[in-house]
C-alpha cells in the first residue's frame, strides 16, 4: 500500500480539508460496502447545537415547554463545564443529516464524519427496526407538518389547550406505538391532504360507537347492521370492546375517546407518529453505538495506514476514542451504568476477531461464525437484530470476561442480594441472558394495555398491566392516570395481574369514600 | 454524494420559545426562587442573573415505571471480588432498592432532586418587577421631547438609496425619456422621409451628397436617441421623513433617606437596599424618570446617586428639612403641571420632638397637592412614635396617594417594596 501525504495536519480545520476527508472514508466505507444514505453535514455553533440537542434531535418540532426545559439543563449542564456537548448528531433522515460543532478540531470532525455520517448513517439504512417502522425520506416533512398544525391549533384554541394536551400524549408516548404491525409510512403530503378527510371521518366512527340509542335489532332482518361491514369494531356485538387487548393506548385514544374534538385527535396522532419514528432508536442503542464506533475506529486506521491523516492527529483520536469507550466499574464513582459505546464497540470489534481469529472456545460458542468472512457477519448482524436479540445472540464469554459482568438478584422477598452469576464457565449463558432482558424494551416498561371500555356501562376505560417478576407499577402512575382521564374523560381504572389473576386495582378519579360507605 | 452546509449564519435561539414557555409555566415557582434571592443578595447585587431550582418532582414528565419491588436482576461491569452465590447486604437499609449502580447519587455537588437552570439577568429582573408600576402617572405637558419618531413626508429629491421610491423614481425617467426623445425621433422621421424622397427618385435625379448627408444624419439621430438613459440620477425620488415628536410621560422621583446617628448600620442597610430596588425598578421600566436624592439629618442636602448609596454621614434628625428641600427643588425645577412627582422616604421613624408636626403641615399644605404618590417605609422593630402618627393622618387625608410601611429585618425590603408599587386597577 502507498502511503500518501496527509491532506491536511494541526487541528484547525477547513471546508476543503473536510471534503477532502469526506471522499477518502467515502471511498473506503464503499470498500467496506457501507451503504448509506447522502450525507448533508452541516456545520454549527455550540448554540445551535444546544438548541438540536433540546429538541431531541428533531431538526424542527413543535413548540412545548418541555423542550424548553430540556434545553435549560443541556445550557446549565454547559456553562458549569460539566457536560462536553456531544461533538455530532445525526438525524435518522434521507438526506441523512449530521451535525458537526464549530469547535471542534479537525481531527474530531474527520471522527465525526466517520461515526455519524457512515457509521450511524449505514445502520439507519440496513437495520431491520428502522426499514421497518421509519420512513427516513418523509420525517423532516412530517415534522414540519406538525410544527405547523400544532401552531395552528395553537391560534385557535390557545397555548394553554395545546400544551394540556401534549402534556398528556407526552406521558403516553410510549405506548403509542405499534410493536408488531407496520404501520403506514408517514408522508407530510399526504397528511395535509387527508387531515380534514380523517377529522370527519374519525369523528363519524367515534359518534356510532358512543351513541347512547340502543340498535334496533330487527329480527327478521338478521341482524343486517351487526355484519363485517356495517360494524367494524364488532361494537354491537355483544362482547368485551376491544375484543382484544389493545397495546396501543394512544391509537385507541384517537379512535376511541368519547370527547376529544378533532383537533385534539389528530394532535394525539402527531404524537404517536413521532414516538413511533423513536421507537427503533430506543430498542437499538448498544448496536448503533456500538457499529459507528465501530466503523469510526476501523476508518480512522485506515486514513493513517493510508497515510491521509498524521501521529499528530491519531494520537488526539486515540485518546478520545479510548475516553468514549471507557466503561468505568460498578463501584467507580464515574459509574453510570452501562455505557453501550464500550459494550457495543467490544461486541462487534469481537464478531471481527470471531470470524478472523477463532480460539476453540469461540468454535464451540459460535460454530455459524467461526472463521466466516467477517465483514459479511458483521454487516448480517447489524441487519437483522435489535440490542436484545443481539447480545442474545452475539455477547461471547471472552466480552464477558474483559468486562467482567456479574449478575446480581434484588429480591424483595429476600433479606439480602445475591450474585447470580459471574465471569465463569458456569455464568456466561446466565449473564448473557440476563443482560439481553435488560434491554428489553418489554422488560423495561410496565406491559399495559387496554381491556375494556365499557361502552354500554358507566364509561369507563379499563387498562391490564401485567406484572413482569412481581415488579410493581411506581408512583409515576397516578399521575399518569390523570392524563388518562383528562383524553379519555370518563374515570380510569388500571389493574394489576399477576399470572392471570388480578394483584392490584387503582382507579382516578379516586372514589370517594362516603359515598361507598353511604 | 456528501455535501457541506455551513448554518453557522443561520439564527440563533431556536428554543427562545421553548424556554419561554417553560418559564410561563413555572412561574410561582421561579418568582418564589427570585424573592428569596432578592432578599439573600447584597446591595450591589442585584445586576445579574441568576440560578434558579425547582424541586424534580414538580417539573417531572411522568410515565408509568416499574416500582421498587418485585425480582430484578441487574447485569454490570467491574466484577472484582465477588463469586456466584456470595450474598450481599442490601443498600441504603431494606428499602429495596434498585441494586448496585443504578441511581447513585450525582457526584456535582447538587442532589438530584432538584432541578437547577440559570435566568438571565433580563429574566431574573423582568421577574423582580413583575406586576408593578408607579401609580396614578398621567401625561402631563409634552414638553420634553427627546422621544421622537419618524413619519413620511412626502418625498424628496435626495435621501439615502435604502428609501428610494421606484414607482415615483420610474415615472420621473419615464417623462424625461418621452421628453427628450420626441424632437429627436421628430427629426429622424424627418430625415428618414426625405432620405426615402431622395432614394424613389429617378438613379440621374439623385443627389448623392444629399443621400450621404441624410444617411449621416440618420445615424447621428439614432445615436442620439440610444444615448438617452433609461434611468438618470435626477430621476430618482426617496421618500422623505422627518421626525416627529412623541408625547411622553415625564417622571421624577426624590428619595429621601434618613442617615442620622439613630439609624444603625443595619437599618441605614436596609434603606438602601430599598432605594436600590427603586432604582433599579425605575432604570428598567421607564426611561424618562429624573430621580432625585436627598440625604438628611439636621440638614438635609441633594446628593448624587454615589454618594447616597455610599457616603457615611451622621447626625441628628430634623426630618422637615428634607422635605422642605424637595419643596423647594420641585419650585425650582420641577414644574407640578409638566411632572409627575413622586417621593419614596425613607426612616427608622426617630425626629425631632416637635419637627412631626412640621411635616404634618408641610406635606399637607404644599407637597401632597403636588404630588402623584408618596411613600413611607419605617426601618424599626420598635413601637411606631410621633412621625409615623404624623403620617397617618396624611395618609387618612389622601387615602390613594399616600402608603406607608414599616420593615423589620431585610427580608421585609422586598415584599413591602412589591406592596408599595403593586399594579392598581385602572381607576
Amino acid at each position: 500500500m502507498t502511503r500518501r501525504k496527509p491532506i491536511a495536519t494541526g487541528s484547525d480545520w477547513n471546508f476543503e480539508a473536510l471534503e477532502s476527508y469526506e471522499r477518502a472514508i467515502a471511498e473506503l466505507a464503499r470498500e467496506y460496502r457501507l451503504d448509506t444514505y447522502p450525507n448533508q453535514i452541516e456545520i454549527i455553533t455550540s448554540e445551535q447545537m444546544m438548541d438540536a440537542y433540546a429538541s431531541v434531535g428533531m431538526p424542527i418540532g413543535y413548540h412545548h415547554w418541555s423542550f424548553g426545559k430540556q434545553f435549560l439543563s443541556v445550557e446549565q449542564a454547559y456553562r458549569r463545564g460539566q457536560m462536553g456537548l456531544a461533538y455530532e448528531l445525526v438525524i435518522n433522515s434521507d438526506p441523512c443529516i449530521a451535525y458537526l460543532m464549530e469547535e471542534n478540531s479537525l481531527m474530531m470532525q474527520v471522527l465525526v464524519i466517520a461515526h455519524a455520517c457512515y457509521g450511524h448513517n449505514s445502520f439507519f439504512k440496513g437495520n431491520y427496526l428502522f426499514r421497518t417502522w421509519t420512513d427516513a425520506s418523509a420525517i423532516v416533512d412530517y415534522l414540519v407538518f406538525a410544527r405547523s398544525y400544532v401552531a395552528k391549533c395553537e391560534e385557535r384554541h390557545g397555548v394553554e389547550a395545546v400544551e394540556q394536551l401534549l402534556d398528556a400524549c407526552h406521558a403516553l408516548q410510549n405506548y403509542g406505538v405499534d410493536r408488531y404491525k407496520r404501520p403506514s409510512p408517514i408522508s407530510a403530503d399526504e397528511e395535509a391532504r387527508r387531515q380534514e378527510e380523517r377529522e370527519a371521518y374519525l369523528q363519524t366512527q367515534v359518534n356510532r360507537l358512543w351513541s347512547t340509542i340502543p340498535p334496533v335489532v330487527s329480527e327478521l332482518a338478521q341482524e343486517p347492521l351487526h355484519d363485517h361491514e356495517n360494524d367494524p369494531l364488532g361494537l354491537h356485538r355483544h362482547g368485551r370492546y376491544p375484543s382484544e387487548p389493545q397495546e396501543n393506548l394512544l391509537y385507541f385514544l384517537e379512535k376511541n375517546a368519547p370527547l376529544l374534538e378533532p383537533w385534539q385527535r389528530e394532535i394525539v396522532r402527531i404524537v404517536r407518529k413521532l414516538a413511533q419514528y423513536f421507537y427503533p432508536q430506543r430498542q437499538t442503542q448498544v448496536m448503533n453505538e456500538g457499529w459507528a464506533t465501530f466503523w469510526h475506529y476501523t476508518l480512522m486506521n485506515r486514513l493513517y495506514d493510508d497515510g491521509l491523516i498524521d501521529e499528530g492527529i491519531m494520537l488526539e483520536f486515540l485518546q478520545s476514542h479510548t475516553s468514549v469507550i471507557t466503561q468505568p466499574g460498578f463501584d467507580s464513582p464515574y459509574f453510570n451504568g452501562i455505557n453501550p459505546y464500550a459494550l457495543g464497540f467490544a461486541m462487534f470489534s469481537d464478531i471481527q476477531r470471531i470470524c478472523r481469529a477463532p480460539t476453540e472456545e469461540d468454535r464451540e460458542w459460535f460454530p455459524d461464525i467461526a472463521g466466516s468472512d467477517w465483514l459479511e457477519t458483521l454487516h448480517f448482524a447489524m441487519q437483522n437484530f435489535k440490542d436484545e436479540s443481539f447480545i442474545q445472540q452475539f455477547l461471547s464469554p471472552k466480552v464477558i470476561r474483559d468486562l467482567k459482568l456479574f449478575s446480581l438478584v434484588d429480591d424483595d422477598r429476600d433479606d439480602s442480594l445475591q450474585i447470580e452469576a459471574i465471569h465463569d464457565d458456569r455464568g456466561y449463558r446466565r449473564i448473557r441472558e440476563a443482560l439481553s432482558v435488560q434491554y428489553a424494551l418489554s422488560a423495561r416498561e410496565p406491559n399495559i394495555q387496554v381491556w375494556e371500555a365499557d361502552i354500554r356501562g358507566d364509561r369507563s376505560l379499563t387498562l391490564r398491566h401485567v406484572q413482569d417478576r412481581r415488579r410493581p407499577l411506581g408512583q409515576s402512575l397516578f399521575p399518569v392516570m390523570r392524563y388518562l382521564h383528562q383524553l379519555w374523560g370518563f374515570p380510569i381504572k388500571l389493574e394489576s395481574t399477576e399470572e392471570g389473576d388480578i394483584v392490584r386495582r387503582y382507579q382516578w378519579p379516586i372514589p370517594e369514600p362516603t359515598r361507598e360507605s353511604a | 454524494m456528501s455535501y457541506f452546509i455551513d448554518r453557522r449564519p443561520n439564527a440563533r435561539h431556536k428554543s427562545a420559545v421553548n424556554r419561554q414557555r417553560f418559564l410561563q409555566r413555572y412561574r410561582s415557582h421561579i418568582k418564589r426562587a427570585v424573592e428569596e434571592s432578592v432578599n439573600r443578595r447584597s446591595i450591589t447585587d442585584m445586576e445579574r442573573g441568576e440560578k434558579v431550582s425547582i424541586p424534580t418532582k414538580d417539573i417531572s414528565e411522568p410515565s408509568f415505571q416499574h416500582g421498587p419491588g418485585g425480582r430484578r436482576t441487574v447485569v454490570s461491569p467491574g466484577n472484582k471480588e465477588f463469586a456466584e452465590g456470595d450474598r450481599l447486604r442490601r443498600p441504603g437499609g431494606g428499602g429495596g432498592g434498585g441494586g448496585s449502580g443504578e441511581g447513585q447519587a450525582g457526584n456535582q455537588g447538587e442532589g438530584m432532586d432538584e432541578f437547577v437552570f440559570s435566568l438571565s439577568r433580563e429574566e431574573f429582573l423582568d421577574f423582580v418587577f413583575d406586576g408593578l408600576e408607579l401609580p396614578h402617572l398621567e401625561r402631563k405637558q409634552l414638553q420634553v421631547l427627546e422621544e421622537t419618531r419618524p413619519v413620511r413626508a412626502g418625498i424628496s429629491k435626495e435621501g439615502v438609496p435604502a428609501r428610494i421610491n421606484i414607482v415615483r423614481s420610474m415615472r420621473e425617467a419615464q417623462a424625461r425619456r418621452i421628453g427628450m426623445r420626441a424632437p429627436l425621433k421628430r427629426a429622424l422621421r424627418e430625415a428618414q422621409e426625405a432620405l426615402d424622397i431622395e432614394e424613389r427618385k429617378d438613379p440621374v435625379l439623385r443627389n448623392p451628397a444629399r443621400i450621404d448627408e441624410l444617411k449621416s444624419e440618420i445615424t447621428r439621430l439614432e445615436k442620439r436617441i440610444a444615448s438617452i438613459p433609461f434611468l438618470d440620477t435626477y430621476d430618482l425620488r426617496y421618500n422623505h421623513l422627518t421626525h416627529q415628536p412623541m408625547p411622553s410621560n415625564q417622571a421624577v422621583m426624590f428619595c429621601i433617606m434618613d442617615v442620622s446617628g439613630s439609624m444603625t448600620q443595619a437599618h441605614k442597610d436596609i434603606g438602601k437596599r430599598f432605594f436600590l430596588l427603586l432604582y433599579l425598578f425605575l432604570e428598567r421600566n421607564y426611561e424618562k424618570v429624573e430621580l432625585v436624592f436627598v440625604r438628611h439629618h439636621t440638614v438635609a442636602k441633594e446628593v448624587d446617586e454615589e454618594e447616597f448609596f455610599y457616603s457615611r454621614e451622621t447626625g441628628g434628625t430634623i426630618v422637615s428639612s428634607a422635605l422642605t428641600l424637595v419643596n423647594s427643588i420641585i419650585e425650582a425645577r420641577y414644574a407640578p403641571e409638566q411632572w409627575n412627582l413622586y417621593v419614596a422616604q425613607a426612616s427608622d421613624g426617630d425626629n425631632w420632638d416637635d419637627d412631626s408636626s412640621t411635616c404634618l403641615e408641610l406635606l399637607n399644605e404644599s407637597l401632597m397637592c403636588k404630588l402623584q404618590y408618596f411613600t413611607y417605609v419605617e426601618i424599626t422593630p420598635h413601637a411606631h412614635q410621633a412621625l409615623w402618627e404624623a403620617y397617618d393622618t396624611v395618609r387618612a387625608a389622601y387615602p390613594e396617594r399616600f402608603a406607608m410601611q414599616q420593615i423589620v429585618q431585610a427580608e421585609d425590603i422586598y415584599p413591602v417594596f412589591r406592596e408599595l408599587f403593586r399594579q392598581r386597577a385602572q381607576g
